[in-house]
C-alpha cells in the first residue's frame, strides 16, 4: 500500500467514530498494540524533543525501504498511539517518499483537538523526525549500498 | 431577593456575571477548573475596560485636557483601592507592574543589585514558582550571593525547623510564596517574616495565589514586599502590584528608565521622580489598572470570606470524591490549603488525563505548574490540577470525577 492509500484507510476507520473520545480510545488501543522498542534504542539521540512525555523513534533501512520503531514512556498512551499511527503510514516506504509525504490524514481524522492539547507540538516533532530520517536515508541510498544487502 | 444573598452565595446568579462560562466545549458544557492559572472575568470588569476605551482613553499624568484628567483620576483611584485591599499604610507604597513575575524581578534587580553582594544569602523554598526562583538565581550569578532553599515535607508543608537552621546573620533576603500554586498549601508567612526579621533580613511574599483567596494585611504581616497579579483575582491580565515599605522603596534605585519615572532630564544628570512613579516607567497599562479597582469591588461585593468558604467546601468535596478513585494520589495534603487539588494516577500520564478531560469539556492544568524543583521533590514529572473559583460548583466536581473514571476506563 502506498502512503496515501494507508492514509485513506485510516481516515475511513476514523470516520466510523462520531465522538472525539471514541477516536482517542482507538488511538490508545493502537498504542497498546505497538511492539515495545528495545531498551537499547531508547537513547537520548532517538528521543523526540517537544513532547511533554518521553517518546522515542528509530529507523532502519532494509533494502530500499525504511522501517520505523517507536515507543513512549509506559504511561503516555496517547503519544504512543500517535507514534503507532505514524509508523503505520510511513514504515516500509522508500526514504524519498517518506521525506516528501503530505500527511493529510492528520487534520482529516479530526485529531485537531488532540494535537492542540498536546500543546508542546509533540506530534509535529514526531513527523519532523521521521521525515528527517527519510531525507537522510534518501541521500545515503544514492551514494552507499546497504552492506547487509551486499 | 437581595437579602437572601447576604451570607450564602447564589452561585447560579454569580455564574451569570461570567459570560465565558456559558459555552460548550467538545459538545459538553464547559467546566473551568484552571483558575490558579488565571480566573475568568466578571461583566463589571469587562465593562470597566470597555468604558475606559469608549469613554476616556488618554495618557495619564501629562495631559491637561479633560480626558487625561479623567484617566489619571481613575488610575490613581485604583491605586487607593489596592492600598486599602492590602491595608498598606501609604498610597505611594503601591507600584503598578505587569504582574507577579515583573514585581519579583523589579525587587531582585533594584533592591538586590543595590543591597546584596558577595556571600550574602537569599532564602527561598522548594515550592516556589519559577518566577520566584529564576530572578534570584540571576541575581546570585551576577552578585555572588548564595541561594538557600527551605525543604518541603511529604504533606507539602514547609519544614520550619529547617528554615530556622538556614537563617543566620548572612541571610539578607527571604522570598517565599504565600500560597503554593501547585499544592494549595497556605504557608505560615507571618512566622516566616518574623523569623527573617529576627536576623535582619528583608522579606518578599509572592501573593499570586493568595490574593484572591485570603484576607491580606501587609501591615499586620509586617512584610517588606508583597506581589500579586490582577489576572488571578478576577481582574485583567498584564497588570500586577508590588507593595513595598516606603522607606525601603525610597532607598531603591529605579528599574527602567523613561517616562513618568523622572523629574528632570539633562544630558548631564537625571533626577528621579518620587514614589511610586519612580518605578513606573513609560505608559502603563492604564485600562487594566483602572479595571482592577472594579475587580476588587466585585470581590468585596461577594465578600472574600464567603468566596473562601465556598471554595473550601469545593476543596473538601473534591478531596473526598477524588480519594475514592483507585490508584489516585493527591499531592499536597497540607492542613491549611486553598481550593487547589493536584494528583497523579497510577499508570496514566497527566498529559493524557488533561487531553481526555478536555474532550469532555473539562479544563484542568497538567504538567509541572512552573514548579519543577517541587515536582522533583515528590519524584514526579507533573500532576493534574483542578483549582477552584467562586463560580465553580459541586456538580462540576462530580463531572470531574466522572471524567476521571472515563480516563481510567480508557487507559487501564
Ligand atoms: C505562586 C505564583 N507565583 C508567580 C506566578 C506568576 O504570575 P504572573 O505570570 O502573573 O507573573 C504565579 C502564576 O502562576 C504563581 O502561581
Amino acid at each position: 500500500m502506498t502512503i496515501n492509500e494507508k492514509q485513506d484507510e485510516i481516515i475511513e476507520e476514523f470516520d466510523l467514530f462520531e465522538d472525539q473520545l471514541d477516536k482517542t480510545q482507538y488511538i490508545i488501543d493502537l498504542g497498546k498494540k505497538l511492539p515495545p522498542m528495545p531498551e537499547s534504542a531508547r537513547t537520548d539521540q532517538n528521543r523526540i524533543m517537544g513532547c511533554q512525555s518521553k517518546v522515542w523513534v528509530d529507523a532502519e533501512l532494509k533494502g530500499d525501504r525504511l522501517h520505523f520503531y517507536g515507543d513512549s514512556e509506559p504511561t503516555a498512551q496517547i503519544s504512543k498511539g500517535l507514534v503507532s499511527l505514524l509508523i503505520r503510514v510511513l514504515s516500509g516506504e522508500k526514504p524519498e517518499d517518506i521525506a516528501n509525504a503530505d500527511l493529510y490524514f492528520i487534520p482529516r481524522v479530526g485529531m485537531g483537538n488532540l494535537i492542540t492539547s498536546l500543546r508542546s507540538g509533540g506530534l509535529a516533532s514526531m513527523v519532523e523526525r521521521m521525515k528527517a530520517f527519510g531525507r537522510a536515508y534518501a541521500q545515503q541510498t544514492v551514494t552507499v549500498q546497504d552492506p547487509s544487502n551486499a | 431577593m437581595q437579602s437572601a444573598i447576604e451570607n450564602t452565595l447564589d452561585i447560579e446568579q454569580i455564574r451569570r456575571d461570567f459570560p465565558v462560562l456559558d459555552q460548550t466545549v467538545n459538545g459538553r458544557p464547559l467546566v473551568y477548573f484552571d483558575n490558579a492559572a488565571t480566573n475568568q472575568k466578571p461583566l463589571p470588569v469587562i465593562h470597566a475596560l470597555t468604558r475606559y476605551y469608549e469613554g476616556y482613553n488618554a495618557n495619564i499624568h501629562r495631559g491637561i485636557h479633560h480626558l487625561a484628567e479623567q484617566a489619571t483620576a481613575a488610575f490613581e483611584a485604583s491605586r487607593r483601592a489596592v492600598q486599602s485591599f492590602l491595608n498598606a499604610k501609604h498610597w505611594e507604597e503601591i507600584i503598578f507592574t505587569y504582574g507577579t513575575t515583573d514585581g519579583i524581578n523589579l525587587v531582585a534587580q533594584t533592591y538586590g543589585r543595590r543591597f546584596l553582594g558577595k556571600g550574602d544569602e537569599i532564602i527561598i523554598s522548594t515550592m516556589e514558582h519559577h518566577s520566584n526562583i529564576v530572578p534570584w538565581q540571576m541575581l546570585c550569578e551576577e552578585r555572588g550571593c548564595i541561594l538557600k532553599v527551605i525543604p518541603v515535607d511529604d504533606n507539602g508543608e514547609l519544614i520550619l525547623e529547617e528554615y530556622e537552621k538556614l537563617l543566620s546573620e548572612r541571610t539578607k533576603f527571604v522570598s517565599v510564596v504565600h500560597v503554593s500554586n501547585s499544592l494549595g498549601t497556605i504557608n505560615p508567612v507571618k512566622t516566616i517574616i518574623d523569623l527573617a526579621h529576627g536576623v535582619g533580613a528583608v522579606v518578599l511574599i509572592d501573593g499570586a495565589q493568595a490574593s484572591s483567596h485570603l484576607e491580606l494585611d501587609v501591615q499586620a504581616l509586617d512584610t517588606d514586599f508583597y506581589v500579586f497579579s490582577a489576572h488571578k483575582l478576577y481582574g485583567p491580565t498584564g497588570m500586577g502590584v508590588l507593595y513595598g515599605k516606603k522607606e525601603i522603596l525610597d532607598a531603591m534605585p529605579p528599574y527602567r528608565g523613561g517616562g513618568e519615572m523622572i523629574k528632570e532630564v539633562t544630558f548631564e544628570k537625571t533626577t528621579y521622580n518620587d514614589l511610586p512613579y519612580k518605578f513606573e516607567a513609560g505608559t502603563p497599562n492604564i485600562a487594566d489598572v483602572v479595571a482592577v479597582k472594579t475587580a476588587l469591588e466585585y470581590m468585596a461585593g461577594l465578600g472574600k470570606e464567603n468566596i473562601a468558604a465556598h471554595e473550601h467546601d469545593l476543596l473538601q468535596y473534591a478531596t473526598e470524591q477524588l480519594s475514592e478513585l483507585e490508584g489516585l494520589r493527591i499531592i499536597g495534603q497540607a492542613k491549611h490549603k486553598i481550593g487547589v487539588i493536584s494528583w497523579v494516577m497510577d499508570g496514566i500520564h497527566h498529559q493524557d488525563t488533561g487531553v481526555i478531560l478536555d474532550q469532555q469539556g473539562i479544563a484542568v492544568r497538567t504538567g509541572h505548574h512552573c514548579c519543577q524543583p517541587l515536582m522533583q521533590r515528590f519524584g514526579i514529572t507533573g500532576t493534574t490540577r483542578a483549582s477552584f473559583a467562586v463560580y465553580n460548583t459541586k456538580d462540576e466536581v462530580d463531572r470531574l470525577v466522572t471524567g476521571l473514571r472515563r480516563v481510567q476506563k480508557m487507559m487501564l
